[in-house]
């Protein structure tokens, strides 16, 4: 909503209330000011805590002036030259404004124009280029004619975008006055809150205002209104179903004139954000602006002419087929659900929304017919919903507008008509009110607001507050009773109805005011949240081995999760969970692979770094059958590629990792994890090279699968020839198999023995089960067993290959001998021998 | 005194002063030689000690050993010395330009969103709240009705919302239907909770704006919690993040579950409340929204409005991360840029 100043103080005395302190005071009591336009005014000294823009007229510069003659150029047809009186003599000022071509060649003007004029030097916008830009007024030669000055348009002064023509000032505007002085403003841009909507309306704000300051509120008045009167014989009135509508007024001006406002009308509009057009059209949305209640106007000739002779005017439902073509040209469909207003003819309007285009204002427009009437909102928002439409009218009906405005609007909108347009009001109004408002009614005391807030305000300046808020109070013992004002549906009754009222008192009173305290009840029962800690483990262990955390998009698309499969070929029957709204093609779906996630990452990346070690560690989302939501499954992925190692001055880049990179890296984490009876166990998945793929086991439970990414999936991305290296793992799993809790070894203070082995055995004999025998045969004095070579060799036998093993030696209550070492070692070579055929090679 | 010895202590006077002017290996061998070697007066005297006579033999002799160690043990310690200053001197040729740049190993970090987060956690643990996380994927319901907005509720506006094929399941636009998720699990206890993770909106993805992003909600429930209890937590929370003196304003606002509604603003921290480029000169950053809760919430999650109060907070980390680090795109949070993340 944007509220200029002046219209404000139509309303409220803000005498000695700077234009920053104004905003301020708006925005601690929930008017938020997101900006301030200066319009000709200068911008306050001091520190400011509001976002500031606009252009200040220079009061020797720009002055209020009268243009007493138009010429013609004598070089230029599209040029007038206006003779121009600033209060200091007669200058020529040349325009191609078109709106003085009309008094070109008249001589001496009877009735002087009244216009915005700006001196040589003055500082304002470019007419003629889009935007605002900044030019200085310089002497020039144009056509031969010299222009040092100049008539000024709304957008050269910063009012608004209108470029076309020059301002015409009312009649009674002092010339040489300065322009500031005479229309000077500032405007106000607030955000009004979902439950405040009755503040789209400079009342609304004056009202709050009111309340902030405690200076009182002066409303407008309008004509006085009779029920019944000769309206009744011009048009009839019909409302179908009072609980869509549930109020109708109708008001009428007969033989007015869709003339011009008054430019102080225009100009208030304007900074308002909304479009002049006509002094009746105006007269709806000034009307509107100023209380908040949307109005609209009929041609009542037209309705004459369809009618056929005295119109009825019928609110009620859309009938299936029915069709209406809108001010804005669009044609929406209707249903049974969409209330309209309509003639016997057909449909006038859709209610609260827009007007047709048939029966709307036009410049013969004669007599008028004022609708003012109440929707109802939710109805109504089903509509806007259904047609996308929107409009001013449509913001307020769809936030729930009180019924009795539209009487107060239709008495001021009738007076406004007949000032403006000119005409006589027709005697008498037509009332539908099927469905009366019932203001609500709650009783609070001391003790509920201090309750609530922490803090005690007395109950008589809460009644205060409240009646200068427009509430009726009457406070009886220790009840303050409140009855809602007549402009206000958002106050509820019951509990809901008091913490209505005590929002009211504590923002009006001030929510700064209102002192901190620490929390002082007992604490709930505290239980932690594992899986969480879990996961934070589970990225301190792999960003302290050095991968890069990463955080993902929720959204994608099956085509895009299609890339992890050889040929972009996913398996049939993959159940999304899809969206019904998409933002972009690219994300239609919510994931259901991770790793789908982590190679766009790293496709990504690739480009910027020789190598890449990443990892993220977020849910996908799987449909369950028969499961209104669907399981956010915990992944954990990480993904690789390229070397390990940076290149230095110094050393060559290592190689590109490969599996073993990985796996390390999981053994790592795992062990990070304290994960016992770990195993890998080779595995085929249609993402993985068939030869270079493992299920990772934790006991009997599979964690997920790892390995070096399929050539031809490998394809569908843009990697170079480097191993693409990807795992995928159930997050949940790993995060609940973990544990915080584990048992320390103890550490021998006996030396150790170390001694090297290698068994030479079939290549289908898995290092892990050939491992694990050492580990049985060495028994509890064998505490290390690392492998150091693996090697193939023809002389070793085809099929044959060589694991090199170091054995580690150690006892916890004796030093070792020689001869222990070798009861081990013969076990060893031993029990290998028997269960695998190893044969122990001399090294 | 026999002369001998007198000449023996002279010698021993010399050798000790002519070593004081020794330096460096070669005048070292030459000190030897002169004073203990073959010629030298010491040795010589040795030799000579068949000579002397009987009863002369015990106290040359012990003249001599006397000697000869004094001039042994000197030289030993300045042969220390040398060697001690010549491998110093081997040493300084090994200098290396400590400006080269080291070798560097790979190091791993946290996503700053993740960062925010844990510091979050801290902050709220410190303070005795506990983490309760709920779905992405939500219902209509626990999205919007039981915050207190029935369908075509006019609050619910407020949200952009992604809405999937399902009826009446949504991507949830705020971290709000936590709040009723966590009372229905546990009225009628007290509840301290932070409820943190992913929410979506749809919106136009620019510089500012995201569709997907974390969002921070915070719930008090129980007897006698107020307005001035809220205030004042919130305080704390505002010091342990933006320093000890920040200052911070309350002003009115609306969310329909909340009422009260307000929204906190923090003096901007990096202009100290000036004015400048990041709180667009208004001095004052917006960083969350809150209130008390509203009874129609509280009876929805199960307790008594009558007899139970509780408040509510909301943020959005991005925002804030984005301007504590001075993050110029909200995008690259989730774009995962390593230039980008390799910075935190």
């Amino acid at each position: 909503m944007k509220a200029p100043l002046s219209w404000i103080k139509d309303y409220i005395d803000l005498e000695g209330i700077g234009i920053e302190e104004l905003a301020n005071l708006m925005t601690s009591v929930g008017l938020e000011v997101e900006s301030i336009l200066l319009v000709g005014v200068e911008k306050p000294e001091g520190k400011l805590k509001n976002k500031y823009a606009g252009l200040p007229w220079d009061r020797e510069k720009f002055v209020v002036a009268e243009v007493v003659e138009v010429n013609q150029h004598p070089n230029a047809d599209r040029l007038t030259l206006c003779e121009l009186d600033d209060g200091t003599g007669i200058t020529t000022v040349l325009t191609g404004a078109p709106n003085m071509f009309p008094w070109l060649g008249k001589g001496r003007l009877e009735q002087p124009l009244k216009v915005a004029y700006a001196r040589e030097g003055a500082v304002l916008y470019d007419g003629h280029q889009p935007g605002q830009v900044l030019t200085r007024l310089k002497r020039a030669v144009i056509r031969g004619v010299e222009s040092r000055s100049m008539i000024c348009s709304e957008k050269e002064l910063g009012i608004s975008e209108e470029s076309d023509g020059v301002i015409e000032l009312d009649a009674d505007a002092p010339v040489g006055m300065p322009l500031v002085d005479y229309m000077g403003d500032v405007v106000y841009e607030v955000a009004i809150l979902p439950n405040m909507a009755r503040d789209a309306s400079i009342l609304g704000i004056a009202r709050e205002l009111s309340a902030v300051t405690g200076r009182p509120l002066r409303l407008p008045e309008g004509i006085a209104l009779e029920k019944g009167g000769a309206i009744a014989e011009k048009v009839g009135l019909e409302v179908r179903d009072a609980e869509l509508n549930p109020r109708f007024m109708l008001g009428m001006v007969e033989g007015t004139q869709a003339r011009r406002s008054p430019y102080w009308v225009r100009r208030r509009l304007s900074m308002a954000g909304m479009r002049p057009i006509d002094a009746l059209v105006d007269a709806t949305n000034y009307t509107m602006l100023e209380t908040g209640q949307p109005l609209h106007a009929f041609d009542y000739d037209l309705l004459r002419e369809r009618a056929g002779g005295k119109p009825t005017i019928i609110t009620r439902t859309a009938t299936e087929g029915e069709k209406i073509i809108l001010l804005d040209g669009s044609e929406p469909k209707l249903d049974a659900q969409i209330e309209l207003v309509t003639d016997t003819a057909g449909p006038l309007s859709i209610a609260g929304v827009m007007g047709g285009g048939e029966t709307g204002v036009h410049a013969g427009t004669r007599n008028l017919l004022i609708e003012s009437a109440n929707w109802n909102f939710i109805n109504l928002r089903k509509t806007l919903t259904k047609t996308r439409l929107s409009s001013e009218a449509a913001y307020r009906f769809s936030r729930e507008v009180h019924p009795a405005l539209a009487e107060t609007a239709l008495s001021l909108c009738l007076k406004r008509v007949r000032e403006w347009g000119g005409g006589e009001v027709v005697r008498g109004v037509l009332d539908e009110y099927g469905k009366p408002y019932t203001d609500t009614v709650n009783r609070i005391t001391a003790k509920t607001i201090a309750d609530v807030l922490g803090q005690e305000i007395s109950l008589e300046e809460s009644a205060q507050i409240l009646e200068r808020l427009g509430f009726t109070c009457r406070i009886d013992g220790e009840v303050l009773e409140a009855t809602s004002p007549a402009t206000r549906t958002d106050i509820e009754f019951g509990i809901i109805g008091q913490r209505n009222l005590i929002e009211e008192i504590a923002r009006i009173h001030g929510y700064e005011s209102i002192a901190p305290k620490r929390l002082s009840d007992e604490l709930p029962p505290q239980v932690g949240n594992p899986a969480l800690e879990a996961e934070e483990r589970v990225r301190d262990i792999l960003v302290s081995i050095g991968l890069q955390d990463t955080l993902a998009y929720r959204q994608t698309s099956p085509e895009r999760e299609a890339r992890i499969y050889v040929g972009r070929k996913a398996p049939e029957g993959l159940e999304y969970v899809r969206l019904r709204n998409p933002i972009t093609p690219e994300r239609t779906v919510m994931r259901r692979s991770g790793m789908a996630t982590m190679l766009e990452l790293l496709e990504h990346n690739a480009k910027f770094r020789p190598g890449l070690a990443l990892f993220e560690l977020g849910p996908v989302f799987l449909p369950v059958e028969g499961e209104t939501l669907p399981h956010e499954a915990l992944r954990l992925s990480i993904g690789m590629t390229g070397a390990w190692d940076t290149a230095s001055w110094d050393k060559a880049q290592s190689q590109p990792m490969d599996f073993f990179d990985l796996k390390g890296v999981v053994e790592a984490l795992l062990d990070g994890l304290h994960l016992t009876e770990v195993r890998f166990q080779a595995a085929n998945h249609p993402s993985f090279h068939p030869g270079k793929c493992a299920e990772v086991w934790v006991g009997e439970e599979v964690l997920g699968v790892m390995g070096e990414l399929h050539p031809q999936v490998r394809k569908n991305y843009a990697f170079g020839q480097d191993p693409v290296l990807a795992a995928e793992f159930d997050g949940e799993k790993l995060t609940r198999l973990s544990s915080a809790d584990f048992a320390n070894k103890a550490i021998s203070s006996y030396p150790a023995m170390v001694e090297d082995i290698a068994l030479i055995v079939d290549e289908s004999v898995p290092a892990d089960a050939l491992e694990a025998l050492i580990r049985q045969s060495g028994g509890k004095l064998l505490v290390d067993v690392r492998l150091f070579d693996v090697y193939r060799d023809e002389k070793l036998g085809s099929g044959r290959k060589s694991l090199a093993y170091q054995l580690t030696y150690q006892a916890f209550d004796r030093t070792l001998t020689d001869k222990d070492a070798l009861n081990i070692r013969n076990r060893i070579v031993k029990q290998t021998k028997n269960v695998f055929g190893a044969q122990l090679r001399s090294l | 005194m026999l002369e001998i010895e007198e000449k023996l202590q002279a010698e021993q006077a010399r050798g000790l002063e002519a070593l004081q002017a020794v330096t460096n290996v070669e005048s070292l061998e030459a000190w030897k030689q002169e004073f203990l070697g073959k010629s030298s007066l010491v040795m010589k005297a040795f030799g000579s000690m068949g000579q002397l006579a009987k009863e002369e033999r015990p106290l040359v002799g012990r003249a001599v050993n006397q000697v000869r160690s004094a001039l042994e043990a000197a030289l030993a310690e300045r042969e220390e010395g040398i060697k001690a200053a010549s491998q110093q001197e081997a040493f300084t040729k090994e200098t290396l330009d400590v400006t080269l740049p080291g070798r560097k190993p790979r190091r791993g970090r946290i996503h700053p969103l993740h960062l925010t987060l844990r510091e979050i956690y801290k902050i709220f643990g410190d303070m005795g709240f506990q983490i309760y996380r709920s779905p992405e994927v939500e219902t209509d319901d626990y999205n919007f009705t039981f915050l207190n907005m029935p369908p075509y509720h006019p609050a619910r506006d407020m949200w952009d919302t992604f809405y999937t094929d399902k009826e009446g399941v949504l991507l949830r636009t705020h971290t709000s239907p936590g709040q009723v998720r966590v009372m229905r699990e546990r009225a009628p206890e007290n509840i301290r909770v932070i409820l943190p993770g992913t929410t979506m909106r749809y919106e136009q993805l620019t510089a500012r704006s995201e569709i997907e992003f974390i969002q921070v909600e915070l719930l008090v429930v129980g007897k006698g919690i107020t307005f001035a209890d809220m205030r004042g937590t919130l305080n704390d929370f505002a010091r342990r993040t933006f320093g000890a003196h920040a200052r911070t304003r309350l002003r009115p606002s609306f969310f329909p579950f909340t009422e009260p509604s307000a929204e906190m603003d923090v003096e901007c921290f990096v202009c100290g409340g000036e004015g400048c480029g990041v709180c667009k000169g208004t001095g004052w950053l917006e960083i969350l929204g809150c209130g008390m809760v509203h009874p129609t919430v509280l009876r929805y999650g199960g307790y008594d409005p009558e007899v139970y109060s509780g408040f509510a907070a909301g943020m959005g980390i991005d925002r804030s991360t984005l301007m504590r680090y001075h993050i110029d795109d909200i995008r690259h949070f989730r774009n995962n840029d390593i230039r980008f993340l390799e910075q935190f």
